[in-house]
């Protein structure tokens, strides 16, 4: 099925199309700004061209959703499992508190992605942004994966400040030769030569086929491996009283 | 220096009645009590003891009786003993102090100084044995379009609706800071009831999506358990942007009360402390709010009111009047007297508005711009009785949320340790050996009682009014009268002085 959306189509109109429709892959073409396309969608495939509006498959529960164009704020929010793809850049808080699945990004991100992302048994996210992204990457995350791999220069850090606040579990994997600027404290860095193995060497080989880029030199770059630090962080703050 | 500081309460055991069957030592889990072989007699260490009555409770000869303690400091009405206590307990240990509970701090309960009316002579009273009197509730937004089809008939453009036999529900508290038996009392008893109880932040345990079309489902900033069967299986969804006795302050679930039951309701690693963070980081406007309860609305399908709950802070009525505007279907306003499994004690003393002033100046705000009818307004923090109903009602809400009370009908004694997660009663623990002290038959049926008893009383006093239906006590604020109260309260409150006519 494939709808033609434009600016007069209102996003509830839009999204009962695509939850109701019985076909399975579904297009949605000259998107314009609608709003929570795929929010709790499991079993269809949706193919975005032009601009989705903020909360794109927000709580995506399996479905798989490609954008051709920039996605916006708020994208897989609580998403659980499924896929998202973007061509171009994603907004802000990508991916909050996502419990499974994949989001890929080939260009760049805004702040906050991956906030409170969390693993939990056999769901493990994954966030892999190609280009940059803002300020408070991974903030409080508690669990799965985080790349941002710098794709196209280090003139500026690849990620912005403040990088794994309050961070308690997952990994970040930094595509670059510079540690990002004021990192808290609770946060380890490891620099890696390259990746040549594990779930974070198959996540990047998926992304290089994903956007047909070369293996080779996403992999065999420099990293920086950021964990929490083990010590259980907040529980002595407190006197019981 | 370790600095002994003397119990507050002390355990008093009667020798002549102590027959030495340990009960007292088997059920405290603080482990006052023990048995002295050399002493040959049961002896307590008050040190320990926090107050919960459990071993009072089951001593099967009452032998036991738990005192305030007669010991005190240098008599300071500045320097009270408890903010002595405080000091040297953060010299000792560098923490922030942290408590469970309500506010417990003398400050004016306004519910206390507000008195009900009755109908006299002129338009008599009305007996609830004997004639019928509405307490159902609905809740949801009211306002609606009216459209009709291509042959003239109504086209039911209602939001979606809760529907309440009484106006009581149980309100938040998740799986983690209570157990599993006491969630199932709840879930149980709200089916019964014909009301709702509410997951709080943590999950939806699997075994209770059976209670769902009675169950209110909360999306927190740390969206724990969030998914979309959660979603879909709750009557409504509550948001959860704040908490009464933790305005402005997360929630932090430490790792060691994340068991493997909590962790899978959760959706997160068992051991690994679960935190919310105070805002959530998608919300920083009433847009940012909208979009978060569109995006709830989106993913089902527009089936189900969403709420979203505030704490009652100094501009409650200005931000309730953005919430109204948001496509929120009901505003929820938890006051500061409510009450938490754990929140930092300055801030639970110290933040925060009275819900009965918060309740007045939302409702009024709502009346004057209007907008009263897009939104249900259902209040808590602390309702602890049908009289305190009654006069939220009358002040405006539409139902109330109650929780301490509901703990306190399944048993807990409010001693205030939640946090340590040991309670006696099974309550507020999730360790396996206390949980099942809590049986949820009894719960469930104390539950019944209690509501059931609240709702009757609400009748009683209704019908003392000449009212005789819910709906016609929203709002009446004439059939309030404050006692004691100064001219800025009265008017805050809306009501009349005790002794003013009409």
């Amino acid at each position: 099925m494939t709808i033609t959306a434009g600016a007069e189509l209102h996003f509830q109109k839009l999204n009962e199309a695509v939850r109701e429709s019985r076909d399975t892959e579904i297009t949605v073409d000259n998107c314009l700004g609608q709003r929570y396309i795929g929010a709790g969608l499991s079993g269809k495939t949706v193919t975005i061209n032009g601009t989705p509006g903020n909360a794109l498959g927000a709580y995506l529960d399996g479905a798989e959703i490609v954008v051709h164009g920039n996605a916006q704020d708020a994208m897989g929010d609580t998403m659980n499992a499924g896929s998202i793809v973007v061509y171009g850049n994603g907004g802000d808080a990508v991916g909050y508190a996502m419990r499974g699945g994949r989001i890929f990004i080939r260009g760049n991100a805004g702040y906050r992605v991956g906030i409170h992302m969390k693993a939990y048994k056999e769901n493990k996210p994954v966030i892999v942004i190609g280009g940059r992204c803002g300020s408070f990457l991974g903030e409080y995350q508690a669990g799965g994966i985080i790349a941002v791999l710098g794709l196209g220069g280090e003139e500026r850090p690849i990620v912005g400040n403040f990088c794994g606040t309050g961070m308690h579990g997952g990994e970040i994997y930094l595509r670059t030769d510079k540690l990002p600027p004021l990192l808290p404290k609770q946060v380890r860095a490891e620099k890696l030569d390259g990746i040549d193995g594990g779930e974070i060497a198959d996540i990047l080989r998926d992304y290089c086929k994903q956007f047909g880029l070369d293996e080779k030199e996403v992999l065999g770059h420099a990293f920086y491996k950021l964990t929490p630090d083990s010590e259980n962080q907040y529980h002595r703050m407190y006197t019981n009283n | 220096m370790d600095m002994f500081i003397y119990p507050e309460y002390e355990v008093v055991r009667n020798p002549d009645l102590c027959i030495g069957c340990r009960v007292c030592e088997r059920q405290c889990a603080n482990e006052v009590h023990h048995y002295d072989f050399d002493l040959k007699k049961m002896v307590a260490d008050s040190t320990k003891c926090v107050n919960c009555h459990r071993c009072v409770c089951l001593c099967p000869t009452h032998a036991l009786k738990i005192v305030k303690s007669q010991d005190t400091y240098k008599t300071n009405a500045n320097w009270e003993n408890q903010t002595i206590n405080e000091v040297y307990r953060q010299a000792a240990t560098g923490g922030v102090l942290l408590s469970s509970m309500g506010n417990p701090k003398p400050f004016p309960i306004y519910w206390d100084k507000i008195l009900l009316n009755a109908s006299q002579v002129t338009n008599p009273p009305i007996d609830p044995l004997r004639e019928p009197m509405e307490t159902t509730v609905y809740l949801g937004r009211q306002k609606c379009e009216v459209v009709r089809d291509g042959s003239g008939k109504l086209k039911n453009t209602l939001a979606p609706q809760l529907k309440l036999n009484m106006p009581i529900m149980f309100s938040a508290m998740s799986y983690g800071s209570i157990s599993y038996n006491a969630h199932e009392a709840l879930a149980r008893a709200a089916t019964e009831l014909g009301t709702y109880y509410n997951t709080g932040e943590g999950g939806l345990h699997k075994d209770f999506y059976q209670y769902g079309p009675n169950t209110i489902v909360q999306v927190a900033s740390g969206r724990f358990g969030v998914f979309k069967d959660y979603l879909d299986t709750g009557a409504a969804i509550e948001i959860k942007m704040g908490q009464g006795a933790k305005p402005g302050i997360g929630g932090h679930l430490p790792g060691k009360k994340i068991s493997a039951d909590v962790s899978a309701t959760r959706m997160i690693p068992q051991g690994v402390d679960a935190i919310s963070p105070a805002p959530h980081h998608d919300i920083y406007s009433i847009e940012d709010l909208r979009q978060l309860i569109y995006s709830l609305k989106e993913s089902t399908a527009y089936k189900k009111p969403v709420i979203v709950k505030v704490a009652a802070v100094h501009n409650v009525a200005a931000i309730a009047s953005g919430i109204a505007r948001s496509g929120a279907d009901i505003i929820a306003i938890d006051g500061f007297r409510g009450g938490t499994g754990a929140a930092p004690t300055r801030i639970r003393d110290n933040v925060g508005i009275p819900i009965e002033l918060a309740l007045a100046s939302v409702d009024s705000r709502l009346r004057e711009e209007g907008i009263r009818d897009n939104v249900s307004i259902v209040v808590g923090g602390s309702i602890r009785s049908s009289a305190d109903v009654v006069k939220a009602i009358a002040l405006g809400a539409d139902a109330c949320y109650i929780a301490t009370a509901a703990v306190l009908a399944m048993g807990c004694h409010l001693c205030r340790t939640c946090n340590v997660g040991k309670c006696n009663w099974g309550i507020a623990t999730q360790v396996p050996e206390l949980v099942k002290r809590l049986n949820p038959d009894v719960a469930a049926e104390r539950l019944v009682n209690l509501v059931t008893a609240w709702n009757h009383e609400i009748q009683e006093i209704m019908g003392g009014m000449g009212i005789n239906s819910i709906e016609a006590l929203r709002g009446n604020r004439l059939m309030l009268r404050g006692v004691g109260l100064n001219e800025t309260e009265l008017k805050i409150l809306g009501i009349r002085h005790a002794g003013e006519s009409l």
